[in-house]
């Protein structure tokens, strides 16, 4: 750690991890919902169970990127952070809102929820992912803004990277089209046509700077290769994910009501969007062998190195396997979708956030550049826990999707949608074994930060 | 990448690109906005289709089921139920009303709401606006 203003990352990166706990609690409750459908009912019915498993991952995230700003941006500036006391005043009214959140999901029936937090003067609510009381809402914007306020006067006051503008970019993006999420028009096809300027323009658009500028940031760093050579190759990428994925928006605008030319803007333009996740994998791997130093965190590496994989696995292949709109047709709205959902959010943002937590955390903790090797193998045994766990929820989920499609809407003679879902079962069962390992791996990498033994010297 | 290609020429193509294609974005959809009218009738988004999306959304139905192919894939698609249900209002409520406080053992139920009849009268034409809606002849067929 070069600048004493970095350390209010480390809360950032606790409160993620912790969340992250939670959403998978909850998504093992959810897996086996689909098989032993009274679990936990009326207590905690699906929709509940999925709100809490959905949002968690969300704000648990935002508390990586957080993070991964106030670590990354004064050692990109050289200079510290404008004011780290916001940051920590910031920190803890995001917990608090989250968690009040949460909370209030578990503890009263959903339209409760929204009468008492006052839904009816502003309606935002019950719109998937933006399920948090408008009042949250409202509270994520105002935490947004105060953390764009103090990173911004930081740039402007320090030296202005590629990476620092990209990053910098993306975390006004995402807090631009969040606005969105505040126009809920009585027409359902507007409503969802704008929902989407959140959803989509978030995880394939602004997202993806976000990802990018950290991913650079964590190779920089650990293979020591030229930054002129690594600024243009996100730029690249970069430039490649926002001119494929903007008008990709259009593969969300087949069947809700929008003119037919989606259906040739959108399969056209996304399927151009595996091409920059390729890119990144050729990136990082070609930046690792050009390597001009060996760093001695190897777990960061691999979780740096894993996350392009993953994300093209995820987001490339899982995603272009059902963009196209004559294949969508099929496909929209099934198990299919929700193969490539895990996969994606895994690959791409969940693993780009435990990278720069596995990067930053042991220089966080005062230790000189990795943890203590007993450490590392423990937290690489969670990397391949959780990684291969995942790989098999993504394909048992796509086996169910398969099956359900062909039930359901190919078949001569179609059948319901329940008696589908009681055919493909075993499929289900799989995957809540899976999830079950994913967890596993989990508890594995939280235990990773327990251990002790002699650290790892930084090598020149 | 090779020499001659450099970070300023990366960076005009990200900014350039990037700019292009948001305006063209937000030309086809201002010119989509202008093609909806004929498209989602809403010209027959009444007082009860407006409280029934209410009434949709403070229960979070969209946590279970999808509406026109989004949402979550746990219970059957509804963009379609009202034709599905024999074009009938009385079978949306029925079904509605009819669920069990308790659940069904090993079973997915749908939960009791304990709707007032206002209520149940508003999901039931916001369901029906919503088949009404030009799809592009989504979903394949009626079970959705």
């Amino acid at each position: 750690m070069q600048y004493q203003s970095q350390a209010v990352a480390k809360p950032y990166f606790i409160a993620a991890i912790g969340l992250f706990v939670g959403q998978i609690v909850f998504g093992a409750i959810l897996g086996l919902q689909y098989v032993m459908g009274d679990f936990l009912f009326p207590e905690i019915p699906f929709n509940v169970a999925r709100m809490v498993h959905t949002n968690l991952l969300i704000v648990w995230l935002l508390f990586g990127f957080m993070g991964a700003a106030y670590y990354m941006v004064p050692e990109e500036t050289e200079t510290e952070l404008y004011s780290p006391k916001l940051a920590l005043i910031l920190f803890w009214v995001f917990l608090a809102a989250g968690v009040l959140t949460i909370i209030g999901y578990l503890a009263v029936p959903y339209a409760t929820l929204a009468q008492i937090t006052g839904n009816d003067l502003l309606p935002t609510m019950g719109r998937e992912f933006l399920e948090q009381p408008t009042i949250t809402k409202i509270g994520i914007v105002i935490v947004a803004l105060g953390m764009l306020f103090n990173i911004s006067m930081t740039v402007l006051k320090g030296r202005k990277t590629a990476i620092i503008m990209v990053l910098l970019l993306g975390l006004w993006g995402l807090a631009i089209f969040f606005l969105f999420s505040f126009y809920n028009p009585e027409n359902l096809v507007l409503d969802k046509i704008f929902w989407w300027w959140v959803v989509h323009l978030w995880v394939e658009g602004v997202w993806e700077l976000i990802l990018g500028s950290i991913l650079a940031f964590v190779l920089i760093k650990m293979t020591g290769v030229d930054r002129e050579i690594i600024e243009k190759w996100l730029y690249v990428i970069i430039a490649m994910a926002l001119i494929s994925g903007i008008i990709g928006t259009g593969h969300h605008y087949f069947w809700i009501g929008t003119p037919e030319y989606w259906q040739w803007w959108g399969s056209i333009f996304s399927a151009i969007e595996p091409i920059p996740f390729f890119m990144m994998v050729i990136f990082a791997f070609n930046m690792v062998n050009k390597r001009k130093r060996d760093h001695p965190n190897k777990a960061a590496m691999l979780w740096a190195m894993g996350t392009p994989v993953m994300a093209f696995l995820g987001a490339g292949v899982w995603g272009f396997m059902h963009t196209l709109a004559p294949v969508n047709y099929y496909t929209h709205g099934t198990q299919i979708t929700a193969a490539h959902g895990h996969m994606a959010f895994y690959g791409a943002y969940v693993m780009i956030v435990l990278a720069i937590i596995s990067y930053a955390m042991p220089l966080l903790r005062g230790r000189a550049a990795g943890n203590s090797k007993k450490a590392q193998i423990v937290e690489m045994w969670s990397f391949w826990l959780m990684t291969v766990s995942m790989v098999f929820i993504t394909l048992f989920l796509t086996g169910a999707g398969i099956l359900q499609v062909w039930l359901q809407r190919i078949n001569e003679n179609p059948m319901g949608f329940m008696e589908v879902q009681d055919k493909i079962a075993i499929f289900y069962w799989m995957r809540e074994v899976a999830g079950v390992i994913f967890l596993i791996g989990l508890i594995v990498y939280v235990t990773s930060f327990f251990i002790g033994g002699d650290e790892e010297e930084a090598s020149s | 990448m090779s020499e001659k290609f450099t970070k300023s020429m990366a960076r005009n193509i990200f900014y350039g690109g990037s700019a292009f294609f948001f305006l063209f974005f937000i030309a086809l959809t201002v010119d989509t906005t202008a093609k909806l009218p004929e498209r989602d009738h809403r010209e027959n988004i009444t007082e009860q289709v407006v409280l029934g999306k209410k009434v949709w959304e403070v229960n979070n139905c969209i946590g279970c089921h999808t509406l026109l192919g989004e949402g979550a894939y746990f219970a059957p698609e509804l963009g379609n139920v009202y034709k599905r249900f024999g074009n009938s209002k009385e079978a949306i409520i029925g079904f509605i009303k009819s669920r069990p406080v308790d659940g069904i053992p090993g079973r997915r139920s749908m939960p009791q709401f304990n709707l007032s009849d206002e209520e149940l009268d508003g999901i039931a034409e916001f369901l029906k606006w919503t088949s009404e809606i030009n799809t592009a002849n989504w979903p394949p067929n009626i079970e959705g």
